[in-house]
């Protein structure tokens, strides 16, 4: 079972997220030809303007209005992207694999990191409760999907305090892993990948075609 | 829950869904899914995470104490999302109700937009519902009435044409009393500019077309206006959903300006009707662009008192505040040239908060207040916050160059009794332009 894990699983997982992200943008592509108003309007210059915007902490008057939130839930992505990339663990394994290998966090970060993430989760999963508009166009598949998002966090955790088995935890947070990255094309976690095209058009109807700003 | 908002008699919501059948439902919903949508619809869905962040950008939502309901995901939620999830298996009941909400509890502001940080075009997405309700006829009465009237007569307020030019001759002689050589002039080809206007002038405000007449006098400008059909623009048919209608009425306002060969378009003082010809006239008919350059009023009285044309003789003396519309603001960037009119025209001016492309909507415009008077108290519901807002300003006079901001707003004056006036831009440029003095004298 490990060596399942941690051999062809993995290949799955990567080309399941690889392939359906590529599947994903193409298409999209594909049927923005098919909307005949979108790539006509798209600039690159007003495109980048946007996004610019919306990446930067408190870059938008949205943002600005809610500063706690906003920091709260860059800290988050932020956390949610490095830490798997960055964990001694993982890279470990790429250099064993692959033979290179790149900066790491530190293990203290690195475990401050993925217990932000953690907490992050479970307050975005209150608030989804908590807040009445959020309830309202929440269903159960929101709270799922938080918690395929906190399951490599979780087990990772785990696996390194060696709390319960380790063999047991550490195969299940290779499993997780797997689990998010096969999700991501194909539930609303694309939204990462969607970002820069749904961000992208709008900064050039505003910009380009409307002079004016949308953040 | 949606029981709870307040259910308004409307025959043309209520009779037509006696008649949906399912299948048609269901044929119509998959038709405009399939075939109207493609990548934006698909990618919009896909991508809303349900963050709720867009909530604090709607004024329906903040005028009713933050309900959810009134949120605009929420209002996604209740319309589009549910056809796509149950594939157009829905009752007259649920149209009803998509219809309620697209047409009169959201006027395509846009603003939710730039609240989004996927930047999804929620308003997109509403306005594809009402194109299911226009396609099943399911749209507010007062509204498809003036698509009716576009139909028959290309205007919005079924101005018949030997109506439209006797009007003109009639405005014409007023403004004959104050600057003999005043003019009018129908179908001159090859003028400089063709001035358009919205059916409400001609109907309702004929005095604007008697100013405009003067302004153009003064600043010395080669203008003219059709005496055909083709002069009203506003396109109602743009809101209701029915898209081969607001083509049509596109395709003749700017067939009739190439027909008089005029280098541009000034438009009056309205925002649908610049959006329309701008924006979703030239994309249903396949231009990327507008075939000819088209400037709306802001712009327009912007250059003539920049470039000198028009001189101001005596500022107005009041408080002034200013009223930013989305489709020229939001959809144009015009608010710092909005700015410089204000400040060339007006003593004391206070902004509003929020301003320029995040001022919030007047509740009127994206057809709302064409919805007539059985929504008119849910929109003044709906738009307690713009009166929150013109209040803190303490202004006496609100100023707006749209058509739709203009009665949205003195309907909420009316209502909330703030006290106050809402003028157009034209108006305020007749208070304090300067007339030369020959001028009064000429031809006399």
């Amino acid at each position: 079972m490990y060596e399942f894990s941690r051999g062809p699983l993995v290949w799955i997982a990567f080309a399941v997220f690889f392939g359906g992200s590529l599947y994903r943008i193409i298409s999209t592509i594909i049927q923005s030809k098919k909307d005949k108003v979108v790539l006509p309007y798209m600039k690159w210059k007003f495109s980048l303007r946007s996004i610019m915007h919306w990446i930067m902490p408190l870059g938008s008057v949205n943002m600005r209005m809610r500063p706690a939130f906003t920091i709260f839930s860059f800290l988050f992505h932020i956390c949610l992207l490095a830490t798997p990339l960055l964990t001694l663990g993982h890279v470990v394994l790429f250099k064993e694999s692959w033979g290179f290998d790149w900066w790491t966090l530190p293990a203290g970060l690195s475990t401050v990191m993925t217990l932000f993430v953690i907490c992050g989760g479970i307050l975005f999963g209150l608030r989804r409760i908590a807040d009445p508009t959020v309830r309202l166009v929440s269903s159960f598949s929101d709270f799922v999907l938080l918690a395929i998002v906190l399951g490599p966090f979780i087990t990772g955790l785990l696996a390194y305090f060696q709390v319960f088995e380790y063999q047991t935890i550490i195969i299940l947070h290779m499993w997780s892993g797997a689990l998010w990255l096969c999700v991501v094309p194909f539930t609303r976690m694309v939204h990462m990948i969607m970002f820069p095209l749904t961000r992208g058009y709008m900064g050039c109807e505003f910009g380009y075609v409307r002079n004016a700003r949308d953040w | 829950m949606r029981e709870d908002v307040e259910r308004v008699a409307d025959v043309g919501l209520d009779e037509p869904i006696k008649k949906l059948t399912p299948e048609r439902i269901e044929k119509t919903v998959n038709h405009v899914l399939d075939n109207e949508c493609a990548a934006r619809l698909k990618v919009y869905l896909d991508t809303c995470v349900r963050c709720g962040l867009c909530a604090e950008a709607c004024h329906t939502y903040l005028s009713r104490d933050k309900d959810p309901m009134f949120a605009p995901v929420s209002k996604v939620k209740n319309t589009i999302w549910e056809l796509v999830k149950r594939k157009g298996k829905v009752d007259g009941e649920f149209i009803r109700n998509m219809a309620q909400i697209a047409f009169t509890e959201c006027g395509a502001c846009r603003r939710c937009s730039m609240y989004c940080p996927f930047g999804i075009d929620i308003s997109y997405l509403i306005m594809t519902a009402r194109r299911i309700c226009a396609l099943l006829d399911v749209v507010p009465q007062y509204l498809q009435d003036t698509t009716n009237s576009h139909a028959a007569t290309s205007n919005q307020m079924w101005v018949q044409q030997d109506e439209w030019i006797d009007t003109l001759q009639w405005q014409e002689e007023d403004a004959l009393l104050e600057i003999p050589t005043a003019r009018i002039p129908l179908e001159k080809e090859g003028a400089d500019i063709m001035y358009s206007v919205i059916a409400p002038e001609p109907k309702i405000l004929a005095q604007l077309l008697g100013n405009i007449a003067i302004i153009m006098r003064v600043a010395g400008l080669d203008w003219t206006m059709p005496a055909t059909d083709g002069w009203d623009n506003s396109n109602m048919a743009m809101y209701s959903g029915d898209f081969e209608i607001m083509g049509r009425v596109e395709r003749l306002h700017w067939e009739t300006a190439a027909r008089l060969k005029v280098k541009k378009i000034v438009m009056g003082e309205c925002g649908h009707a610049f959006r329309g010809a701008v924006y979703d006239g030239p994309r249903w008919l396949g231009w990327q662009f507008p075939p000819i350059q088209m400037v709306h009023a802001i712009e327009f009285y912007y250059d003539l008192i920049s470039t000198g044309k028009i001189k101001i003789k005596q500022k107005i003396k009041e408080h002034v505040t200013v009223q930013d519309p989305c489709n020229t603001v939001r959809g144009r960037g015009l608010g710092d040239k909005l700015r410089y009119i204000i400040d060339a025209t007006c003593e004391k001016f206070t902004d509003m908060a929020p301003n320029q492309e995040h001022n919030y909507c007047c509740a009127a415009g994206g057809g709302v207040i064409n919805c007539g008077p059985p929504w008119k108290r849910s929109r003044m519901i709906s738009n307690r916050i713009k009166a929150e807002q013109i209040e803190r300003t303490g202004a006496d006079i609100v100023i707006t160059p749209c058509h739709n901001c203009h009665s949205g707003i003195e309907d909420i004056i009316g209502h909330y009794k703030l006290g106050k006036h809402v003028k157009f831009i034209s108006e305020i440029l007749m208070e304090t332009m300067e007339i030369p003095d020959e001028m009064r004298g000429e031809g006399a």
